[in-house]
């Protein structure tokens, strides 16, 4: 790490520079060098690094790969919101071939690819975005009259690193889903050692940049777990995070689409969200960059579980989730409250008949007291005469 | 028979198997099935109870209005004892004996109501109890008050095994027993009432006053008398025995002096509080209020003169008029003049009713079974 003292920068004509090349005041570029820090985990001063290195360090050549996917990546990439994302991208990397952005086309653009790659020989980044088909020699994707087998072996032989973006490069994402019929699979697997994997679908843009600048600052890669996904984006369950958990913990679950629950934002577990077991920071950070509460959760929608091997694109959308940290208490209080419906026939039934039979057997006991009482009373007056009054009356 | 004396308690005897006897069972047999439920699956699969209404009648009627009917213990006592009118010392032990079972299943009762009951004893527990409650006053001074009545009603016990020694050194401690037997009632059947007014603005006007303790703690102690004159009625209907009319007579007197002054301090808040316009509205809250009203100023009509009160029909009717006045008083005031607000409503289910009909079932079988084996009764002196 160069700089830790972001008031080193002060003066520094290379962070002016870099903050006019992308439209922002300096100000505004130091605050998104400070958040991309944050979200990356690293320390304070790490701002101070990574706006540096963003100002200053050589741009790194970077080959980008389609195979089989929808490009729905790289347009997370280039349709983010946020102003400057795509201008940083495109500022801190030298993207000089992707087949969605090149102006050139054909053999021109292959020429492109092969030219980088010769200049920047194991020094480039390889970003493959797409799963890779397996089956019959990988003849169900080609390029340029390669398949995708030869390209990626071709490409990750003198590449510096290998990211595979998007769940399809990750494991296979979507194209592998059973029965898989071009025997689609994950980068990682396809070259037989670990690669540095960014899944989702699509994956959140600023992990993708976030990881390209951990690198630009320190020259190696962040920390990643067994899957290759950076540790400091995906070491964390959606769940953990989710603005919805308090829902989850009281036991408030929106039961359909629509229902009570549902508006008012109660827990998606019970349609069948995936949060409880997938590792991403969707909840943290958010998503698709149109400001707070637009992620899928946030807008009502259960989490899919993209980030995950064998839940996306392999579970049914709303099967539940497996609780993998915590489950809910037994004592939960019911969505909608029953508000009572009113007397039952039978219970007033029961109650009419219980009531007339102590009704009745008042009426029996009574009369038969009357009657005792008036038989003594004639007793009495018959006695004793003199006593005789109105009280026989019953 | 009317001085203590002479009026030594003894078993009625006979058959312990008859019809009555019979039907409680079936009921008790009824609510232990319908209890079995509930204590397995919780009070809704049971019960119609919700967030609306939390409590219903386990709550209303078994133990609100079961402890009330249980007055009658601490309506003669206070007469005996307090007032020193030792003529009523032969009502004592059945009084106390009625008065023994409905608290003991009033508290017993609220186990069944209390959503998780096996954190029951926690209100006893210093740890856990909060004192300010008024929850908290009602749990304590009932079971400290079905303890001293046991403690009352164990000479009964002693007679009956033969326990000279023990009956000796209770009887020296009795006194206090006793005191603390009119104290404790006092206390909390006018919580009972205090209850409602933590309820605030959700109960009715016409049942909702700051007085509505001293309400419940007069209409208790009147209920008591109309239990004793109900219960001396049933009893000598039933076993067929001389009425203890001679006594029966003046106690009705002093119910009715209790009775009116009731009235007075009733309709006198209603009229100070300037709510009595509501009893006019074409409600059914007005219609319950003077179903109310009517049951309580029934007894005036029935034992006004004292001819009247010497006819026992009147006396039972008058008692059960009472009665009725009280379920009506609380049944109003817990349940139909309780409103929490639109949507919730509440009705017992069949088996909240089948439930209740057994807590009562208990008490009429508990008191045959007691009557005709222990000392409870006194002495008939002209069977016939």
């Amino acid at each position: 790490m160069a700089n830790t003292q972001l008031i080193a920068l002060e003066r520094d004509e290379r962070i002016a520079a870099a903050a006019g090349r992308l439209s922002l005041t300096r100000r505004e570029f130091l605050q998104f060098c400070a958040a991309l820090a944050t979200t990356l985990g690293l320390p304070p001063g790490a701002d101070a690094a990574v706006a540096e290195a963003v100002a200053t360090k050589r741009r790194p050549s970077v080959i980008w790969l389609h195979f089989q996917e929808c490009t729905g990546c790289t347009e997370s990439l280039l349709r983010a919101e946020h102003p400057t994302l795509e201008k940083l991208i495109l500022d801190v990397i030298s993207l000089d071939y992707h087949e969605t952005l090149l102006a050139a086309a054909g053999h021109q653009a292959e020429a492109a690819r092969l030219a980088a790659m010769a200049e920047n020989k194991g020094q480039y980044i390889l970003v493959i975005e797409g799963a890779i088909p397996t089956r019959n020699d990988g003849i169900y994707c080609k390029v340029g009259g390669k398949t995708a087998l030869e390209l990626t072996h071709e490409c990750a032989a003198d590449a510096a690193m290998v990211i595979a973006i998007g769940s399809c490069a990750s494991w296979g994402g979507m194209p592998s889903t059973d029965p898989n019929p071009t025997g689609a699979k994950g980068v990682a697997e396809v070259l037989g050692k670990p690669v540095v994997t960014i899944p989702g679908c699509p994956p959140n843009p600023y992990n993708f940049l976030a990881t390209v600048v951990h690198l630009l600052t320190f020259g190696k890669l962040p920390e990643v777990d067994h899957l290759g996904r950076p540790r400091f984006a995906y070491s964390r369950l959606i769940h953990e995070n989710c603005e919805r958990r308090a829902h989850f913990d009281a036991g408030r679950f929106a039961m359909e689409f629509g229902d009570a629950g549902h508006r008012q934002g109660y827990c998606l577990y019970k349609l069948g969200c995936k949060g409880p077991e997938t590792y991403a920071n969707c909840s943290v950070i958010m998503f698709g960059d149109a400001g707070a509460g637009t992620w899928p959760v946030a807008c009502g929608h259960p989490c899919i579980g993209c980030t995950e091997q064998g839940v996306g694109f392999h579970k049914p959308i709303h099967s539940l989730a497996k609780l993998k940290s915590i489950q809910p208490s037994v004592f939960l209080p019911r969505i909608v409250e029953e508000q009572g419906s009113g007397a039952s026939l039978g219970a007033a039934a029961l109650l009419a008949a219980v009531a007339g039979a102590a009704v009745g057997a008042g009426a029996m006991l009574t009369r038969n007291l009357g009657l005792s009482h008036q038989a003594e009373e004639l007793e009495k007056a018959k006695q004793n005469p003199a006593q005789a009054d109105a009280s026989t009356e019953v | 028979m009317s001085s203590p004396q002479h009026a030594r308690p003894a078993p009625v005897g006979g058959p312990l198997f008859n019809t009555t006897t019979f039907v409680c069972g079936v009921l008790i047999a009824l609510m232990a099935a319908i209890l079995f439920a509930r204590f397995l699956f919780g009070l809704g699969a049971v019960t119609n109870l919700n967030d609306g209404y939390p409590w219903g009648i386990w709550v209303v009627v078994d133990v609100v209005i079961g402890s009330a009917f249980a007055c009658g213990g601490f309506s003669v006592a206070l007469l005996v004892y307090i007032f020193n009118k030792g003529q009523y010392h032969p009502l004592v032990r059945p009084a106390l004996l009625a008065s023994l079972f409905g608290y003991t299943l009033a508290g017993v009762g609220v186990i069944f109501d209390i959503g998780r009951w096996w954190n029951f004893w926690h209100i006893f527990w210093p740890a856990y109890s909060n004192p300010h409650s008024v929850m908290f006053e009602v749990a304590v001074c009932i079971s400290a008050y079905i303890l001293v009545m046991w403690l009352e009603f164990s000479p009964v016990f002693f007679e009956k095994f033969g326990m000279r020694d023990a009956k000796k050194k209770l009887n020296k401690v009795l006194f206090f027993l006793i005191a603390l037997g009119t104290l404790l009632p006092m206390m909390h059947q006018s919580s009972l009432g205090t209850l409602l007014v933590v309820m605030g603005t959700q109960v009715y006007p016409l049942w909702q006053t700051p007085i509505v303790p001293l309400l419940y703690l007069l209409s208790a102690i009147t209920i008591g008398y109309g239990v004793v004159l109900f219960e001396s009625c049933v009893a000598a209907s039933a076993y067929r025995r001389q009425i203890e009319t001679r006594l029966l007579e003046p106690l009705a007197r002093i119910m009715l002096g209790i009775l009116s002054v009731f009235l007075l301090v009733r309709f006198g808040d209603l009229a100070v509080r300037g709510v009595l316009g509501h009893a006019f509205a074409p409600t059914l809250k007005a219609l319950m209020f003077w179903l109310e009203t009517l049951s309580f100023a029934a007894p005036w009509l029935l034992i006004g003169s004292l001819t009247a009160r010497r006819n026992p029909a009147r006396l039972f009717l008058a008692g059960v008029a009472i009665m009725l006045g009280g379920i009506l008083l609380r049944l109003n005031g817990f349940l139909i003049g309780y409103d929490t607000g639109p949507g919730w409503s509440y009705f017992p289910s069949v088996g909240e009713l089948l439930v209740t009909f057994g807590m009562f079932a208990i008490e009429v079988l508990g008191y045959i079974i007691f009557t005709r084996r222990f000392p409870v009764l006194p002495r008939a002196e002209a069977a016939h």
